[in-house]
């Protein structure tokens, strides 16, 4: 088993804790992991990626090879697409399509859906309503992992209780929300699968 | 080797390469860790920093005010007997140079580790030169690891070695090891050195009598070193057939792992990483092989030397456009490399547009650029001297306030020299902890020269652009340093940079920039980072 994950995104949007809890999941589950990340300039504003890997064998690369990512998971729309060589044949789009305007020449928002969909069956979420709706914008991010859960070759269970560890310090009030947000997103994920 | 230090594993940790580093220098007994911040060095001494353990054994782990303070403090760590580390990014090595390379001559005590980050491709940073270099013009080891683990303990048995051999050890890493995490496991940590200063002037005072006599120890260590480099856990061979061997230095080794493994190729690799080269394992490789591919991350510096001035035919790597010249490995150029046909993948989409980096909204840079913007706007020559930090970012749109960023300190002394040139006005941006790592000493050739130029010191209060380090000065502080260096009080004003203060700001800017002689604006207003972290976070030290 080997899933390579490109998660997508602006600086400060925080995808980092989207890897975090992957991550954590996948250790605790005994598997391997790589996870290249992002820090300094680019940090501020602009495009960052994170590589991450998880395999049930030794992993040698930090990053992944061209052509070869199972899965774009991406908080921001246009950044979904910058990875695209890196995308496998089969492989999946998973996006947010709440755009982060902070650059001359943003691309219309229906270009960017049309390029979208020249992949297989992408999976477009308005992650900003999911996440207000489970209680915060700031759960955005747990919304994007629960809608790209199906695809990450782990247990939507082992990814539910890696987010209640990691958040456990701020508060159970916080931590059922980011649970629920993390539903709604992979509910959202599922009625997508089953309208395909 | 490996083995006797580590068949105690604690449990499995996701680590950055850097915190790697860190755990392996703490398990390995340090008693500190010198540092200035530097993308991709930073979070080697933030983990010590964080550790609780760290805290509780007063392991000492305060940032230094550049580069070379920290090296020459932990230089004196070592000198008092105590296993100390230094970490720094590949050009603040540039800034430490001397102190390195002339502790190579008097040798160590304690284990001195030094810990350096290079950034390939650039990623944070104004080149990417590759510290290989000045381990070898140290004559010193160099280790370089290729994973997370390989890391941890390196970073122990680098305290080792260097106290063995007595002499300071470089562990380099690279961007991506650095900042990609891995599980990582430990072993049992070892109890810090005791007090041990001996006195030693015939090795410690570099008088030429005795810097001589040390520099024909040093060399004629040179065939010890080697012999530990042919005996090392981090150089190793990966046995396979085929007419092409495969020499990879560092990270590169993941590379051409995981292109072997993805195509099923079986070409011997013998991974280095642990310099000077073992000699008798490469000629071991180059006997076997008609064709050596050489894959180095950074320079190809030992691709050149094995080349030597005109010979090399049956070697291929970055000299030759088999590896690109500049920036990062990755499996997909090592696969060309070998041989392995491009793949066919999807293309970027035509309407991608960049998005660089940008000052955060409500950053205070942003209003000292805009009244700086206003100010040059009414001056002919309106060259503005700048330096590293997150207000290098005013060079962008939409402020494009600024036309210099060369290396740490520059700005002032730049200022300063064009302004002996003639230009006026002549003006230099610079953060506080820029100024406090190499900006004052510019300042006072200024002041001791009168050359006029006006400095404006951007105080945010932190160090921003690596995520919010303590500076060694700031606030008050910083007006003390200005006029203990000499400044005139009179030219000597803060301004409080908010959309608010716009119109007072212009005005007390234009009048220091008009002033025939050095002035110093301070820009005080923290950074909205570190201050949203603080409201989050009331219990984070201030």
């Amino acid at each position: 088993m080997q899933i390579n994950i490109i998660l997508a995104g602006v600086g400060g949007q925080g995808i980092l804790t989207i890897a975090a809890v992957i991550d954590h999941a996948a250790l605790q589950s005994g598997l391997t992991v790589r996870q290249a990340e992002v820090h300094g300039m680019s940090q501020r504003g602009g495009a960052v990626q994170s590589h991450l890997r998880i395999a049930d064998h030794e992993i040698y690369s930090d990053l992944i090879a061209e052509g070869t990512a199972n899965l774009i998971l991406s908080v921001e729309p246009l950044e979904a697409l910058r990875y695209l060589p890196f995308l496998a044949p089969d492989g999946k789009i998973v996006t947010a399509t709440n755009s982060f305007i902070n650059m001359e020449g943003y691309p219309a928002m229906e270009h960017i859906i049309e390029e979208l969909h020249c992949t297989d069956h992408p999976v477009l979420v308005n992650a900003a309503e999911l996440a207000r709706e489970a209680g915060s914008i700031r759960t955005s991010n747990m919304v994007m992992l629960g809608a790209a859960a199906p695809f990450i070759g782990m247990a939507a269970e082992a990814l539910e209780t890696s987010i209640e560890t990691l958040f456990q310090a701020k508060g159970a009030d916080i931590t059922a929300m980011n649970i629920r947000a993390f539903r709604a997103g992979q509910a959202l994920s599922q009625l997508q699968a089953t309208a395909t | 080797m490996r083995d006797n230090f580590f068949n105690e594993r604690t449990m499995k940790q996701l680590l950055l390469g850097a915190e790697a580093i860190a755990l392996g220098a703490l398990d390995g007994g340090i008693s500190g860790v010198y540092a200035y911040p530097g993308t991709p060095s930073t979070e080697i001494t933030e983990y010590i920093q964080k550790n609780r353990g760290a805290r509780e054994q007063n392991v000492r782990s305060a940032w230094s005010a550049n580069e070379k303070t920290a090296y020459e403090a932990a230089l004196g760590m070592s000198y008092a007997g105590k296993r100390s580390l230094v970490c720094m990014k590949h050009v603040g090595l540039n800034v430490a140079a001397d102190a390195f390379i002339n502790s190579a001559i008097t040798g160590v005590n304690g284990g001195l580790v030094v810990a350096v980050a290079d950034d390939p491709s650039m990623h944070s940073s104004q080149n990417e030169q590759d510290s290989r270099v000045y381990g070898k013009f140290a004559m010193v080891p160099v280790l370089e690891p290729a994973s997370q683990q390989e890391l941890y303990d390196a970073a122990r048995y680098a305290f080792d070695l260097s106290e063995s051999l007595k002499l300071p050890v470089l562990l380099r890493l690279t961007t991506r090891l650095a900042h990609s995490r891995a599980g990582v496991e430990g072993t049992a940590q070892r109890t810090q050195n005791l007090l041990n200063a001996p006195y030693a002037p015939e090795r410690f005072v570099l008088m030429p009598h005795n810097a001589r006599r040390q520099y024909s120890k040093l060399l004629e260590m040179q065939d010890q070193l080697e012999e530990h480099s042919e005996n090392s856990w981090l150089n190793s061979l990966v046995p396979g057939t085929g007419a092409t061997g495969v020499l990879a230095f560092g990270i590169a080794f993941n590379y051409v792992m995981e292109v072997r493994q993805a195509y099923g190729l079986d070409c011997p690799v013998l991974k280095i990483g642990h310099y000077p080269l073992p000699r008798k394992k490469i000629e071991a490789l180059f006997s076997a092989c008609d064709t050596i591919l050489v894959a180095e991350e950074g320079y190809p510096v030992y691709e050149e030397l094995l080349r030597g001035y005109f010979g090399g035919k049956n070697i291929r790597g970055r000299l030759d456009g088999t590896l690109p010249r500049a920036g990062e490995l990755n499996a997909d150029s090592v696969a060309l490399a070998l041989g392995l046909a491009k793949k066919e993948v999807t293309p970027v989409p035509s309407i991608m547009v960049n998005r660089p980096p940008e000052l955060c909204k409500g950053c205070g840079h942003r209003d000292l650029y805009e009244a700086l913007n206003t100010v040059m706007s009414s001056h002919e020559q309106h060259h503005v001297f700048s330096d590293i930090g997150c207000y290098t970012l005013g060079a962008l749109a939409p402020y494009n306030a600024i036309h210099t960023c060369v290396d740490m300190g520059a700005s002032i002394t730049m200022a300063k020299g064009a302004a002996d040139a003639g230009l006026r006005p002549a003006v230099a941006v610079i953060g506080d902890s820029t100024f406090t790592h190499s900006g004052m000493t510019g300042l006072l050739d200024a002041i001791n020269d009168r050359s006029p130029l006006t400095v404006i010191i951007a105080d945010n209060d932190t160090t921003a652009m690596t995520g919010g380090q303590d500076s060694s000065a700031n606030g008050s502080r910083l007006l003390e340093i200005c006029r203990g260096l000499g400044v005139e009080e009179a030219h000597l004003r803060t301004i409080i940079p908010l959309k608010s203060h716009l119109a007072e700001n212009i005005a007390l800017l234009g009048e220091e920039i008009a002033w025939e002689g050095v002035s110093v604006v301070i820009a005080q207003r923290e950074c909205i980072e570190t201050a949203a972290r603080k409201k989050r976070n009331p219990a984070a030290k201030a």
